[in-house]
């Protein structure tokens, strides 16, 4: 398990790694954490010809919360943001869902948006951005788009990214007044990919009504699956909310499949039962 | 080839390697520094963990050209300043916290850097401080408790 | 014997070297030998028809390729049978390479030697396979079905088809008062120790000698193996066994392909060469086990005392039987645990499939057996309406009737005779321990705060210490060390300690004047293997048969220089000194120097013991003709049959009402394995065990989909607990000595894992109120259990 021969690259300014990533092309992969990445060279399951190393740029590693917006840098390891003071106020579903990723080794070195641009549909911040309706912005040598978390995960282990691109940042908006969050999830061992999770984000009125809810769920759909909870819970108090409804509206719109781990109608199961607790969870964090 | 100078437990020491020269081979094959071990090579056991400028990282998943300048711990640095056991060390030589000793390493790395941020861990805190490594031979139970001994240790209490 | 050292939980000896980074494991050896890697097969049943190396034949750093067709002499033939059986009818066993068919994904077609392991990797992906694929077997029914066949020539697939019967189980069973009929099966799990095999070979063309390390569990076998294969004199061959990272079964079988390639590859390159498995190909070509469906019938009456027992099941042994067929014959004898089954009749086939080899793991055949049991005797307390405990206190063999007889054939070939045991006693302190008659009360509780909580037992007898023998060498240093070398190998077990804590009792020495070697051929020759919990009971009586002899040789040479009755001597701290006079002394070291009379002064010490240093008669010769030079001896431990230890588990666990997620509240474990060397040990080996039984009951399985690919070939997919999933084990001791050997030890090393299925099953039952009847179980498969009302 030794990964195959590579070029290596390492820019000290984004624009000269965005000059590599268009010389590179298809061929050219960005090594951040490589959390993800060296698993699958160590196994030979790729073998890109060039590795654009982004460790040296510092400026791609912030954590920032400005205007409603939680900023994560490319170069922002997960044991960053979970730690992070001020996003943790503004956004604590970010610090909720980043724990259940792996193990603190793991996020000590991996990166938010590296999490993002392998797009696994059951890893955590995926689903994250998805809820909050986040979205990723890509540089290239020809400029930078913004893409919506809607449009950025295209498939299992896809996303928007084009070849000669870099997700420099991630941006996770911060709900409304009157919101909370939850995160909640099954997996095999603690640490292990779940085999069902589900954030929650509701937003209250003033009296304490469910104005908004809406949930994300990982490991039960190709992509990061966002379901509105509304149907079953808006306008009711939020303290005696049908939450348990609201996990049955959702099981019915997940699309989940039997693997060595737990059979799909299981993980249906776990839709319904964790959306209910999450959502009571939520609520109480609001 | 690139030429990756790391700084090991407070020694310089520099090699020329390939760029997909793992950290975990760089330290064990090309700095001779055995005592890290590699349990998957897919970074879920914990035995490679190594300090990466102070904090634990899976040494087979990265490469050591991308840490070239870093400063690096391994088991061998956890050792007592007049070279004898460290804390930790002692901890899990008197907790019966090995049997194999191959995950050890992993453990005593990921340890030392928990207690240096969590000097006085609750037993489940403890547990958890682990949550990451994986023993085939003790079941924990012993490991836990020497993660307890080694933070009792470091305050003090002989 | 002095008891000072023996029975106390002294910190080990070997922890020191290894929490600093200073063991040496296999990969820590020669830095400078060559790489192998290997192309291994990705289908599971197929024709090779072509090897192409061309494009790998560029490649930088390549050294060499090898094929089958390059394989010379018997290094071309199969690999050994390693125990034949006469029920084994149809044994077959792969060959180093593939020679022509591959039967499994990851069998080993062709070898690279490169520079380095980056390298042989590169080029074993450049060489084409062209393989024709053949139809695939995968599973103990589609074996039994026989559709296709897994070797040509065994077109049932059954390799192995064995009957044991004491009285008729069959009539019992029709007579009896009560009669159930229960399907069991336990899945497939592997040893999976942290370290990896690997082997590491030196050719000396001018010493023409042969050096070979390997991660094995049996160095002294590997030796034989190897010299055989490659036809080099036996003598002109040391294997030697560096730090182990666990063992757990899977490096007792040998000569691994590996094992005769490496050193074969060695002696053609003139080079060193290393092979160290990495993950991947520990889970695709090494081995694994566990694997058996079971049919039960059962006869009993109202008390719930068994009448007659029938147990027919097939094991799944994999593409190949180098081990044999220990584990099915371990199930069937090991499954009557502590019980009277009345009438017994036991039947197995042993089948092939598609898939790695099946050979022991820690263990060994015995938790499948105890979970077949310890079903059956949940399954009639709940008919019966009885505590389950009950009916297994009166299927008890009771203490006053051992030694017992069950009347069978066990897997040494010798007389399944317990010799010692108090079942009864062993209940009573787990009952205690785990607060049994008290739990009604706890689930109450429990109920009226909406949780699901259940509690499980299991019963087991562990056959340990089996032969054919051990031996060990021990010598007093004249600087007062003591070397002790036994050849038997080590993974974790602490042998290093034990051994030195037994010589040094015998001795009279202090444990730290004491160093153990084992797994070095060039130390001690005669060896069988470190398995089946057998290192304590026959090396450590070994070493202690040996010590007793250099003790004995000790107060000889030291009552002639204190001109006092050997008898009259005692040796404390090193020591010789006479009874009740401690003036009258003379050191264990100088002791050592007289017994072996020099003609060369070479340090001070020996200065001592020149011939005209020494005094004594001139009318006998320095070295009496009965004497040998030097204090130390060699003698060996060979135990008529088995060892029986045994042990009781009790689990409480709690299920999740709506995720079905299983939480193991408290593990309570009692265990007698006789007398106790090291107390800290033997809890470290049953903690450790448990961990392997927990996983094996709730998180482990090797799942293989129909064309024999392993799906979680990786440690994400293959769940190992961490920390978070193995609960705390409160430990209980019952110390009865076996009768049968000098120490009164039984072994330890298995014993946490036995009846870690079997326990939990009892337990999630009891919470769920619905049948469990398949291990592992994982909150997927207990939430499609409750929807069917059973598993």
């Amino acid at each position: 398990m030794k990964p195959p021969a590579f070029t290596y690259h390492r820019p000290a300014s984004v624009a000269d790694a965005l000059a590599v990533l268009a010389e590179t092309g298809p061929d050219g992969k960005v090594l951040a954490g490589g959390q993800s990445l060296v698993p699958v060279l160590n196994m030979r399951l790729a073998a890109p010809g060039h590795l654009v190393d982004i460790n040296r740029l510092g400026e791609l590693a912030h954590v920032t919360v400005d205007a409603g917006v939680v900023r994560v840098g490319a170069l922002a390891r997960h044991a960053a943001v979970e730690r992070d003071a001020a996003a943790f106020a503004a956004l604590p579903l970010l610090r909720q869902a980043t724990g259940h990723v792996a193990h603190p080794a793991i996020r000590n070195r991996g990166t938010t948006v590296g999490s993002l641009v392998h797009a696994d549909p059951a890893a955590e911040l995926p689903a994250v951005l998805s809820l909050l309706s986040g979205s990723v912005t890509l540089a290239s040598a020809s400029g930078r788009r913004t893409v919506p978390a809607g449009e950025f995960f295209v498939g299992p282990l896809e996303s928007a990214l084009r070849p000669g691109e870099l997700a420099v940042e991630a941006l996770f908006p911060v709900p409304p007044k009157g919101s909370g969050t939850a995160w909640l999830e099954v997996s095999r061992r603690r640490g292990d990919f779940a085999v069902c999770g589900v954030g929650v984000l509701v937003t209250l009125s003033a009296d304490r009504r469910v104005a908004a809810a809406r949930a994300a769920y990982v490991s039960v759909g190709p992509t990061p699956l966002t379901v509105d909870l509304a149907e079953a819970v808006a306008g009711l108090p939020a303290d005696t909310a049908d939450w348990a409804a609201a996990g049955a509206l959702a099981a019915a719109r997940v699309r989940p499949e039997d693997d060595i781990h737990a059979t799909a109608a299981y993980r249906r199961h776990l839709v319904a039962v964790l959306t209910a607790r999450a959502g009571k969870a939520a609520v109480a964090n609001a | 080839m690139h030429e990756v100078s790391v700084t090991v437990n407070g020694v310089l020491r520099s090699a020329t390697v390939p760029a997909r020269r793992l950290l975990s081979d760089f330290l064990r094959h090309d700095l001779g520094c055995t005592g890290t071990h590699v349990g998957c090579e897919h970074g879920v056991c914990g035995a490679c963990t190594v300090l990466l400028d102070g904090e634990p990282v899976r040494s087979c998943l990265l490469f050591a050209v991308s840490v070239d300048g870093a400063q690096l711990t391994t088991v061998e640095g956890c050792r007592a300043p007049d070279g004898g056991l460290g804390p930790v060390q002692r901890a899990f030589h008197e907790c019966h916290g090995l049997q194999c000793g191959y995950c050890t390493p992993g453990f005593i790395t990921t340890v030392t850097a928990y207690l240096r941020d969590h000097p006085d861990p609750t037993e489940e805190q403890a547990r958890e401080a682990i949550g990451g490594n994986l023993c085939r031979c003790t079941g924990y139970q012993n490991i836990v408790a020497s993660v307890l001994r080694a933070a009792a240790i470091q305050r003090g209490e002989a | 014997m002095t008891t000072r050292m023996f029975g106390e939980p002294i910190q080990r000896r070997e922890d020191p070297r290894l929490v600093s980074g200073d063991g040496r494991y296999l990969d820590d050896l020669g830095q400078d030998a060559l790489a192998a890697a290997f192309v291994r097969s990705p289908y599971a049943h197929a024709r090779v028809t072509d090897v192409d190396v061309t494009d790998a034949l560029d490649v930088d750093g390549l050294v060499a390729v090898y094929t089958y067709e390059d394989l010379d002499g018997r290094v071309a033939e199969p690999l050994p049978l390693l125990i034949p059986h006469p029920s084994l009818h149809a044994p077959r066993t792969g060959y180093p390479l593939a020679n022509g068919i591959v039967r499994h994904v990851g069998e080993p077609v062709a070898m690279v030697v490169a520079v380095d392991r980056y390298v042989a990797e590169d080029v074993a992906s450049l060489i084409r396979v062209t393989y024709e694929q053949l139809p695939v077997v995968v599973g103990i029914a589609a074996a039994l079905r026989a559709d296709a066949a897994v070797h040509e020539d065994v077109a049932d697939n059954v390799a192995a088809h064995l009957v044991q019967e004491v009285g008729d189980a069959r009539a019992a069973i029709d007579a009896a008062p009560h009669r159930l009929h229960l399907d069991l099966d336990i899945e497939r799990s592997a040893s999976t120790p942290l370290e990896g095999k690997g082997v590491y070979a030196r050719w000396d063309p001018a010493d023409r000698s042969l050096r070979v390390y390997s991660s094995t569990q049996t160095s002294t076998s590997v030796r034989f193996a190897v010299a055989a294969k490659l036809g080099i004199p036996v003598d002109r061959v040391e294997v030697v066994t560096p730090d182990v990272g666990g063992g757990f079964g899977v490096k007792i079988v040998h000569p691994w392909p590996e094992e005769v390639l490496v050193p074969w590859a060695a002696i053609r390159l003139g080079r060193p060469v290393k092979w160290t498995e990495d993950r991947r190909e520990h889970f695709i070509s090494s081995a694994h086990e566990r694997a058996q469906t079971h049919a039960v019938d059962v006869g009993f009456d109202d008390d719930g005392r068994l009448h007659g027992l029938s147990v027919t099941f097939a094991h799944d042994n994999g593409a190949y039987t180098p081990y044999g067929i220990i584990a099915p014959i371990i199930t069937s004898t090991q499954l009557l645990g502590p019980y009277k089954p009345g009438a017994y009749r036991v039947e197995f086939r042993s089948v092939y499939t598609n898939t790695v080899q099946v050979t022991p793991y820690r263990g060994a055949g015995r938790p499948q057996g105890v979970f077949v049991m310890e079903r059956t005797m949940d399954a009639i307390a709940r008919y019966l309406d009885l505590d389950r405990t009950v009916v297994r206190e009166r299927n008890f063999i009771q203490p006053d009737e051992m030694p017992y007889d069950q009347g069978m054939i066990f897997q040494d070939g010798r007389p399944l005779i317990y010799d010692s045991g108090d079942y009864p006693a062993a209940l009573d302190k787990l009952k205690k321990l785990i607060g049994w008659d008290d739990f009604a009360a706890y689930r109450d509780q429990a109920r009226a705060e909406g949780r699901r909580v259940g509690i499980g037992i299991g019963c087991y007898v562990e056959g340990t210490g089996v032969g054919p023998y051990e031996g060990a060498h021990v010598r007093v240093e004249t600087d007062g060390t003591v070397v002790v070398a036994t050849g038997l190998t080590t993974q974790g077990q602490g042998h290093e300690t034990v051994f030195a804590q037994v010589a040094a009792a015998v001795l009279g020495v202090p444990v730290e004047a004491v160093t153990v070697v084992t797994g070095d051929t060039r130390r001690f020759r005669y060896a069988v293997g470190t398995f089946a919990s057998r290192a304590a009971v026959l090396s450590g009586n070994a070493v202690a048969l040996a010590a007793r002899k250099v003790r004995a040789k000790a107060l000889r040479i030291a009552g002639e220089a204190l001109e006092v009755d050997p008898r009259d001597l005692e040796v404390t701290d090193g020591v010789v000194h006479v009874r009740g006079t401690p003036q009258a002394q003379i050191a264990l070291k100088t002791v050592a120097v007289l017994a072996n009379p020099l003609r060369y002064a070479f340090d001070a010490e020996a200065a001592r013991a020149t011939q005209f240093a020494v005094g004594g008669s001139l009318d006998k010769p320095p070295v009496a003709d009965d004497d040998e030079p030097g204090l130390e001896a060699t003698d060996y431990y060979s135990p008529l049959r088995s060892t029986f230890a045994d042990g009781m588990h009790a689990a409480i666990v709690e299920t999740d009402p709506e995720t079905a997620e299983i939480t193991v509240l408290r593990y309570a474990v009692v265990h007698d394995c006789g007398r106790l060397i090291n107390p800290r040990i033997v809890d470290g080996q049953i903690h450790g065990g448990v961990a392997q039984g927990v996983g094996g009951a709730l998180y482990e399985r090797l799942v293989y989909d129909d064309a024999g690919q392993l799906l979680n070939a990786s440690f994400m997919d293959f769940l190992m607990p961490y920390a978070s999933e193995v609960p705390v084990v409160e430990i209980d001791h019952l110390e009865t000595p076996s009768p049968l050997n000098p120490l009164g030890v039984k072994g330890a090393g298995e014993a946490g894992v036995i009846p870690g299925a079997a326990v939990l099953a009892s337990a999630i039952e009891d919470a769920e109120g619905i049948p469990i009847t398949r291990m592992p179980i994982s909150p997927s498969e207990l939430w499609e259990a409750r929807r069917e009302g059973r598993r």
